[in-house]
This record gives C-alpha cells, structure tokens and sequence, in this order.
C-alpha cells in the first residue's frame, strides 16, 4: 500500500525559455485521502521546487487551485487520486485562458469583467447613516443568494467553449455576478449594468452550453443566470415600444 | 520580458468531451427540424394539388431515403423536446416566498402539455 | 501585460431581443408539435392509414393553415438563429454578418415558401 504510486502528467511551460508548454510526468505516492492538489504540493516540497501553480484554503472557499484535471475544469483541493486511479492523472491549466507559468494562468481579463459589471450594491442617492441600514426580508435575499456564492474559480470561464473562442465575450461568472446585484432589492444599478450584460459581447453570446454550470463548485448556476438575464431583457426590449414614455423601473420585479 | 502562452481552441473542441459533444447534437437539431418544416409544406402543397398529385408524393414519401430522413429528423425532434423542455427550468425562475419552484415542477407541465398536444394532432389525422 | 478591450464603447443590443423571443418562441413550438408530425406526416401517412379526402379536409381548415403557418414561420427563424450560432460555435465568428444573413434570409424564403403552400 505505502509503495503505490500513481502518475501525474503535469503541464509545465517556463515563458523565458519554452515556445510552448509541455507535460512532465512524475509519480506520486497514491495515498487514500490525498487531493490532486496535495499531490502538487508533495511534488513541490519533495521532487520539484520549480513547479508553478495558485492554491491557498485547501477548502474549496478560496477559488485559488482551479486547474484542468482530465480535461475538465476542477478545484484541486475537491478531487481525490482516488477518483482518477489507477491514473494517469493529467493536470492543466485552466483552458482559455493565458498561460503565464506552469499552471497558473493570467486573470487580467477575467477581473476586469468582474469590476465592468459594477459588482457593488449602486443607489440613486444613498440614505444618510443616521437613517440605518438598507434592511430585507428573507425573501428578498433567497432572490439573489445563489448567484452570491461565486468564488471566483474561473471554471465556468474554462468551461465556456464560446469563452475560449471569443475573448470579448463577458462570460458566465461576470454575468451572474451581474444578477446578483441586479436582483438586490437594495441595488438600483441595473440600468447601468444592462449596457454592457445585454450587449453582443454580453448574454446574447452565449448558446446555453450548461457547462459552466456542471463545473460550478458551488452550484452557483451562471447559465441559468444568463437565461433569467435574455428574458428579463427581452421583456425590457417589447416594453420599450408598448410604454412611450418609460419612467424609472421598478428594480424588484425586473431581472 | 516573458510572455503568457495562448493555447489555440482547436475547432474540434465539441469532440473533446462527451457534454459538448452532446450541446453539438443538440444544436444541430436545428438544420434537421427546419429542413422538416419546408417538407412538411410541400405535403400540403401537393395535398392541395389533387389525389394523383398526392399519390405521386405518397411514392417518394416510401422510398428509402425519404424514410431515413424522417427517421433521422424524429430522433433530432425528440433530442430537441427533451432538452428543451428541461432547460425551461433554467430561463423560468419562478419564486413560492423564500422558495424557488423546483427544476422538476416547471419541466414536468412541459412534458404532460406536450403529450396531451401529440395526442390532439394524432386525433386530428385519424378523426 | 494582457491588455482587455475597452468596453466604455458596448450598447444593448437592439436585435438580439427580437431575434432571441422568435427562436424561443419557435423553440417551444417546435418542441411541442414537430415529433408527432414527423411521426405521422413520415411514417403514418407512408403506411396508407390515413385517407386522401381525411388530409384534404384537415389543411383545408383556415384554423389549421394559420397555425402551420405561425408554426412555420416560428420554427424556420429558430432553426436560422440556433444554425447561425452553431456555426459561431465551430470557430466562424469572423463571418457571422454573412452566417447570419444567409441564416435568417433562408428562413425568410421559407416563409414566402409556407405563404404559396398554405394560401395559394
């Protein structure tokens, strides 16, 4: 048992020396209750101080570790070498995006999506502190509580065929960032964000591939949020011509 | 200074896996179920021609490849049913106080409104 | 450095919404009416069960020609649109103005083509 090993196929690519990246295969010991990423870790600490690769809660709460394992896009720290033994295990990392080093890819396109969609609650006049809090009932949180639990793993990008063709495309995680804030009975920002979410790099993009949604470790379901987006903004789009003069939206029963 | 590597998509990327392979199928459904609808037009084109018109149809409609046809274009319909109607749940959310209305709940009505409308066009040929 | 596009220049689009309400319109139909007639206007019809004079009297009904013209037009656009993306998909975005013209034009003349077999 302690002698078994199982292979790890891993991407590396060093940016000052190689044209392209490369798979370097190593063997691991095959221990139980070991997660791809302590393989990594193993193989770092013992076997390859050189290799390259993002991970911090081992948890699956900081959206650090996600890498290609297989094909598929996963959080290392979630997937067991028991689930791929006998192996081997190919680790990449995430697809269409940059490749900066080894397995860590570049995020500059990804976090300036999520800051184009303005992803902070945004008031016509803030209320002065000394009238309280913005409150809500439970109803009103349950509304947008599932596209609030992103974070921010980039899988669903790394899902997204129609990501990796077209980069302009604004993407799953940005977009149900985007109805996260739009479906905050707090928030009247949602005229500001359809301009760029219901554009042609925006939800009319996407096919309604899913995958970003199977991929999703936590269930946050962007395809799903990008669906709810094209008939809120479909509907936006007939009510313009049957209502001449549109005065301001009622925030909570749109999006 | 070093720069990112940009990996090519290669245009075969929905052979890569079995879920983008099967978001293709279903994708392509389309060209099967247009190409259907202009068929179904020329049926009652030639219907409205007369009897000899339509038993002149009636010779093409039995032949092999015409058989194949509908037989390939009902398979794509039903992959297009299917997935239609359990994506509905995906662009419906649909909100009982703090509780989403369940996946199963929006598609299932799809599916009976769909077998109950099947049976009325079946009644409408055989009546 | 990754320099990302500048987006301060993106609009809502205008067409998408209408596009997209007629592919989902026609989506729905289509998921609701194409398999039982594929069922008879393929394979019943081919096994001699259903009369001549039954089909005639059946599309000869205004009712009828309405909806299979509605049914038409709606599933034709759906097809168009959803092929139009299909071959976004396959990598042809550069040439989506022309994918899109020859989708939705065909989808046009098989309109024209549903108005001369229904009404005329």
């Amino acid at each position: 048992m302690a002698d078994e090993t199982i292979t790890l196929e891993v991407s590396r690519y060093d940016p000052d020396g190689d044209s392209e990246p490369t798979f370097q295969s190593y063997d691991v010991p095959f221990q139980e209750d070991w997660v791809v990423l302590d393989a990594l870790n193993y193989l770092k600490d013992q076997v390859d101080g050189t290799l390259s690769y993002r991970w911090s809660c081992r948890m699956g709460v900081c959206g650090s570790c996600g890498m290609m394992v297989n094909g598929v896009p996963k959080l290392t720290c979630a997937v067991f070498l028991r689930d791929y033994a006998p192996g081997p295990i190919k680790v990449e990392p995430l697809a269409h995006f940059p490749v900066e080093r080894d397995l860590i890819v570049a995020l500059d396109d990804f976090v300036s999506k999520l800051q184009d969609i303005k992803p902070w609650i945004i008031r016509d006049v803030e209320k002065p502190l000394d009238e309280g809090v913005y409150r809500q009932t439970p109803a009103e949180v349950a509304r947008y509580q599932q596209f609030s639990m992103c974070i921010n793993c980039m899988l669903c990008y790394a899902a997204c065929p129609v990501y990796g063709l077209e980069e302009s495309f604004l993407g799953p995680a940005a977009i149900a960032l985007a109805q996260r804030y739009n479906l905050d009975s707090r928030d009247q920002g949602r005229d500001q964000r359809q301009e760029l979410v219901a554009s042609d790099e925006g939800i009319w993009d996407c096919t309604l591939v899913g995958e970003c949604s199977a991929v999703c470790p936590k269930d946050v379901d962007p395809a799903g949020a990008i669906q709810q987006a094209k008939v809120a903004s479909t509907l936006d789009w007939y009510k313009s011509f049957l209502l001449p003069f549109p005065g301001r939206r009622k925030q909570k029963t749109e999006a | 200074m070093s720069k990112p590597y940009r990996r090519p998509m290669s245009k075969l990327w929905w052979l890569r896996r079995r879920p983008y392979t099967a978001f293709m199928l279903r994708e392509i459904s389309s060209v099967f179920i247009g190409a259907y609808v202009v068929l179904l037009l020329v049926l009652v084109w030639r219907v409205d021609a007369g009897p000899s018109a339509y038993a002149a149809y009636l010779d093409t409609l039995k032949s092999p490849g015409m058989l194949a046809f509908h037989a390939i274009a009902f398979v794509f319909a039903l992959l297009h049913t299917i997935t239609w109607f359990l994506l509905a749940p995906k662009a419906l959310a649909v909100w009982r106080g703090q509780k989403r209305v369940p996946a199963p709940l929006i598609a299932g009505p799809h599916f009976l409104v769909w077998l109950l409308l099947s049976g009325g066009v079946a009644a409408l040929f055989l009546a | 450095m990754i320099h990302h596009q500048d987006r301060s220049a993106t609009a809502k689009s205008t067409t998408e919404p209408l596009l997209w309400s007629l592919f989902a319109a026609g989506g729905m139909v289509a998921a609701l009416l194409i398999p039982v007639l594929i069922v008879f206007t393929g394979f019943v019809l081919a096994a001699d069960v259903v009369s001549f004079n039954r089909l005639d009297d059946l599309f000869g009904y205004f009712l009828v020609e309405i909806v299979l013209f509605g049914m038409a037009v709606l599933v034709l656009v759906h097809a168009a649109h959803r092929l139009r993306f299909t071959l976004v998909d396959l990598g042809l975005k550069r040439f989506d103005r022309p994918i899109a013209a020859m989708c939705y034009g065909a989808a046009l003349a098989g309109s024209v083509w549903a108005i001369i077999a229904l009404f005329f």
